[in-house]
């Protein structure tokens, strides 16, 4: 005699997934007994209200009841289930019992073809040249062009991506604070900017300069605007890639020495870093315009001013449309990038949707990011952290994440730093550009890889 | 979800007003579930008639159909540290916001010795991060079967479960699968991953376990082919790998895939694509370098798709130079855009000050107010901190935006008393809004200290500066 208990069958039914399933109670320990013909059907009556409980679950069911008769078929005895069962107890109302199959799986895979949406937008962002050669009337050895998209970056299954973006280095007039991890690549030239700018170039590999006049400011040096420019007038002199030229952020002074600056640059076409809502932006971009530079139209994450501030330009300057280029303010990763990047994406969307106050290349001063403590710190400060690991490798991460992030959102024009940060980026855009080829053999090995 | 307005939602609700949501009419509810700050479910009427009535219940059926994500939602694990995935509405983050984090999960393997299989673990559950008022910390363990032994696989995907954090099972085996599951289907692990070689049998473990499945293929055709035939046989919680190439055309090619997915599935309205999307930055390790090289390249693949699209990750290095910024941008990006991360104003007294101690201020943005506030408190610095409305502006943007000005700085003074609570008249404001020391003496009569650029040295700084000489 077998005797197939019902703890046995609820175990069956467990393996089958149906044991969630509430409100289905079996007091007493329910025995089942198979021996021959001779079956207690009564004992089987609970059996059969509980599975007609299941209700949704008879697929579930249908395999536990097919296990049950497999067994009992193995067994040698007749399946209880074949007959007609006649329960003493309240008759329940049995639902049809299909036929037991097996778990029924598909043989071919149901062949599917995927249609990828196609997304155009209406908008083109400017292109933007930086630099002259001297068949435009300068002395660059080549230009760099910014902009020119017609899709979201590097989305090249949607538009060709003309300009990959740029990577500038900064450049000081007088020593800045900067983090130890930055410092040490440039401690050498720390007091020759033309050899600063030389290095950024020659060994780092920079597209163009940003060169920093911040020992103009007033509660700094206070150098005088005609003598802040010979700084210009030496990294001209020593490098022949594309500049970019920058005041110390103070409101008067600025504009005098961005004036300066456009005057003795005449025919470089420089950037002139920064016009903004704050300052005298009419005088700034009118000496861009005078002398054929670009103006840097720069606001304090807000699209709404950068809007405003670009209509100014456009439209009480008539700033000439390839001649703008926007900085909508970059914060480091953990310290608002999440603003950041939203104004970004959505400037760059607003452009592309035909906001013609709005589609110019975007520039980020990226060199932000050395202001997050995680990446100059030694080590947390809060003692409940897992330890902070060696700054030296959490600082350049910290400056590449900031600036792949922002480069999702379109950025154009990147002003960094750290040189292992830089070499990084220019990897990923040329990774996500299309311009390297190849790639691992067998993109699956990690799964079974044993280190 | 595939209802736009409250109106929509507003049909299928009671339409009592009877508040018991907490909001004042159905109208208001339903709004909520337009942005999904409720769900159908958090209307306890509705709830409640569809038990007993099976019309209600059809209704209720109905509005979870019609407000169900665009993006499949798959939950990996169980109880409170269960992982939900996907659920995403839109393709960017200001079009409403993005939901569920990405869910990162730390490999190991089934050949690894045991000492080093419970260091990697603990270290796994142990990591903590703090900011913005909370410590961020990991999801989970990816195990890969490397022994291709059914038992030992079992064994080592026993231990790690003893952890209790969610799993993801790493095996293309349906034998070691099978072995593992028997040990652990209960905890809902997501099982990886059924390929064009192994589907038939991986459809078979994923319905008989009834655990969430990936599927993977580089060929978008077979991942499609591969989710039509899973969801045909009853398989619900899908997850799509299009396979993360690590390097040169293959990681670009990872790239289109991956937002042609997800866009094909939103914008495209394509459900038979509507999944979440798993990246496997641990693919990194294929290239050749050192080991900063590969891992920095990791963070690289993982940031990328932290802002486009990957729902799930499956990482190698648990080095800080990894995990800090991707665990920082996971934060950035699925942080709500629609609510300002900023706190209360005011004052705070830190560690019970006396009249004697420091007075600090701060601005009310999360960030600055938590890291400001975290550092006094660890550092055991005892002072009175005062909070400024800047409107959730952070200390250098605020003043160069005039958030942050000396009349509004006198202003919080007197409405908090601070004067009354100590017996000095001096006040540090951060290294940032150094320019406004001037206004600041001028306009509230206190001596201005100029604290320093970073909260994390003001216990240095105090050393040397306070009391005021």
């Amino acid at each position: 005699m077998k005797k197939f208990t019902l703890e046995e069958f609820l175990d069956l039914l467990k393996k089958y997934n149906v044991e969630e399933i509430e409100g289905v109670k079996i007091e007493g320990d329910l025995e089942i007994e198979l021996e021959g013909s001779s079956i207690d059907l009564s004992a089987i009556a609970p059996l059969y209200s509980l599975l007609s409980e299941f209700g949704n679950f008879l697929y579930h069911a249908n395999m536990a009841l097919g296990y049950l008769q497999r067994l009992s078929a193995a067994l040698g005895i007749p399946t209880p289930f074949a007959m007609q069962p006649q329960p003493a107890a309240p008759a329940p109302s049995l639902p049809a019992i299909p036929e037991v199959e097996e778990l029924k799986l598909p043989t071919e895979l149901v062949k599917a073809k995927f249609e990828p949406y196609r997304e155009e937008y209406p908008g083109r962002i400017e292109e933007v040249v930086l630099g002259a050669t001297r068949a435009d009337g300068g002395s660059r050895e080549y230009t760099i062009t910014l902009g020119g998209e017609k899709s979201l970056a590097f989305y090249t299954f949607d538009a060709p991506q003309p300009h990959l973006p740029a990577i500038a280095i900064d450049v000081f007039d007088r020593k800045p604070m900067l983090a130890k991890a930055v410092r040490v690549h440039y401690d050498d030239v720390l007091d020759n900017p033309a050899e600063w700018a030389r290095k950024c170039v020659k060994k780092f590999g920079a597209d163009l300069v940003t060169l920093h006049l911040i020992s103009t400011d007033p509660l700094l040096d206070n150098t005088p605007a005609s003598e802040a420019v010979k700084v210009l007038e030496d990294v001209l002199q020593a490098v022949k890639c594309p500049i970019i030229v920058g005041g110390s952020g103070n409101k008067e002074k600025d504009p005098e020495v961005l004036e300066k600056a456009a005057e003795v640059a005449e025919g470089e076409r420089i950037m002139l870093a920064s016009a903004t809502l704050d300052m005298d932006w009419e005088r700034i971009a009118n000496a861009a315009k005078k002398h054929g530079h670009v103006v840097l139209s720069w606001t304090q994450m807000d699209i709404n001013n950068q809007k405003t501030l670009n209509r100014y330009l456009l439209k009480r300057v008539e700033m000439p449309r390839n001649s703008i280029v926007m900085d909508p303010t970059t914060a480091a990763l953990g310290y608002g990038l999440d603003y950041a990047f939203t104004n970004m994406e959505r400037i760059r969307i607003s452009g592309l949707k035909g906001d013609t106050d709005l589609n110019f290349p975007i520039s980020s001063g990226t060199t932000n990011a050395w202001g997050a403590r995680e990446a100059w710190m030694v080590d947390s400060p809060i003692e409940e952290d897992t330890p902070w690991g060696p700054r030296e490798l959490r600082g350049p991460i910290w400056e590449i994440i900031t600036g792949l992030t922002l480069s999702l959102a379109g950025v154009d024009l990147f002003m960094m730093m750290h040189p292992v940060a830089v070499a990084v980026l220019k990897e990923v855009f040329n990774t996500l550009g299309g311009k390297v080829s190849g790639g691992v053999a067998d993109p699956g090995e990690w799964i079974f890889m044993e280190v | 979800m595939k209802v736009k307005s409250p109106l929509e939602v507003y049909n299928y609700l009671p339409r009592t007003n009877c508040k018991e949501c907490g909001f004042d009419t159905c109208m208001s509810f339903a709004a909520h579930i337009i942005d999904r700050s409720v769900t159908p479910f958090d209307c306890k009427p509705l709830v409640r008639d569809a038990e007993k009535d099976p019309k209600v219940k059809k209704k209720l059926e109905e509005l979870l159909e019609l407000t169900a994500p665009e993006i499949a939602e798959v939950v990996i694990g169980v109880g409170d540290t269960a992982v939900k995935i996907g659920g995403e509405e839109v393709l960017h983050r200001h079009e409403l916001t993005f939901f569920n984090p990405t869910g990162f999960f730390y490999d190991v393997w089934d050949t690894m010795d045991d000492k080093a299989l419970e260091e990697r673990c603990d270290r796994v559950v142990t990591y903590r991060k703090f900011y913005v008022g909370n410590f961020l910390t990991l999801d989970g363990f990816a195990v890969r079967c490397t022994s291709g032994d059914p038992k030992r696989y079992r064994e080592v995907v026993k231990k790690v479960a003893s952890y209790g954090k969610p799993m993801i099972l790493v095996a293309l085996d349906p034998e070691c699968m099978k072995a593992a599951l028997e040990e652990v289907a209960d905890q809902r692990p997501l099982i990886y991953a059924a390929t064009e070689g192994n589907w038939r049998e991986f459809l078979k473990l994923a319905l008989e376990y009834k655990v969430p499945v990936t599927l993977r293929a580089k060929d978008l055709d077979v991942l499609k082919s591969l989710a039509v035939t899973f969801r045909q046989a009853g398989v619900k919680d899908i997850v799509l790998d299009p396979v993360t190439e690590p390097l040169g055309e293959g990681l670009k090619g990872t790239f289109e895939r991956v937002i042609q997915l997800r866009r094909t599935a939103i914008a495209g309205e394509d459900r038979d694509v509507a999944y979440p999307i798993m990246i496997t930055p641990i693919a990194a390790w294929l290239i050749e370098g050192d080991d900063v090289t590969k891992s920095y390249w990791e963070a690289v693949i993982a940031s990328m798709f932290i802002v486009k699209y990957g729902d799930i990750m499956i990482f190698r290095s648990i080095d800080q130079h990894v995990v800090m910024p991707t665990i920082t941008l996971r934060f950035n990006i699925y942080t709500d855009p629609r609510t300002p991360v900023q706190v209360e104003p005011g004052l705070r007294a830190i560690n019970n000050p006396s009249p004697d101690d420091p007075v600090f201020i701060t601005t009310n943005f999360a960030l600055t107010y938590y890291t400001v506030e975290s550092d006094l408190t660890s550092g055991g610095i005892k002072g009175w901190l005062l909070v400024l409305n800047t409107g959730g502006l952070g200390v250098e943007v605020s003043v160069a935006g005039g958030q942050f000005t000396a009349s509004k700085v006198k202003e919080l003074m007197e409405e908090t008393k601070i004067g009354e609570k100590v017996n000095h008249r001096y006040l540090v404001i951060p290294g940032l809004a150094a320019r406004l020391q001037g206004a600041i003496e001028d306009e509230t009569g206190w001596k201005v200290l100029v604290g320093p650029m970073d909260s994390g040295r003001i216990k240095g700084w105090l050393e040397k500066n306070w009391p005021p000489k």
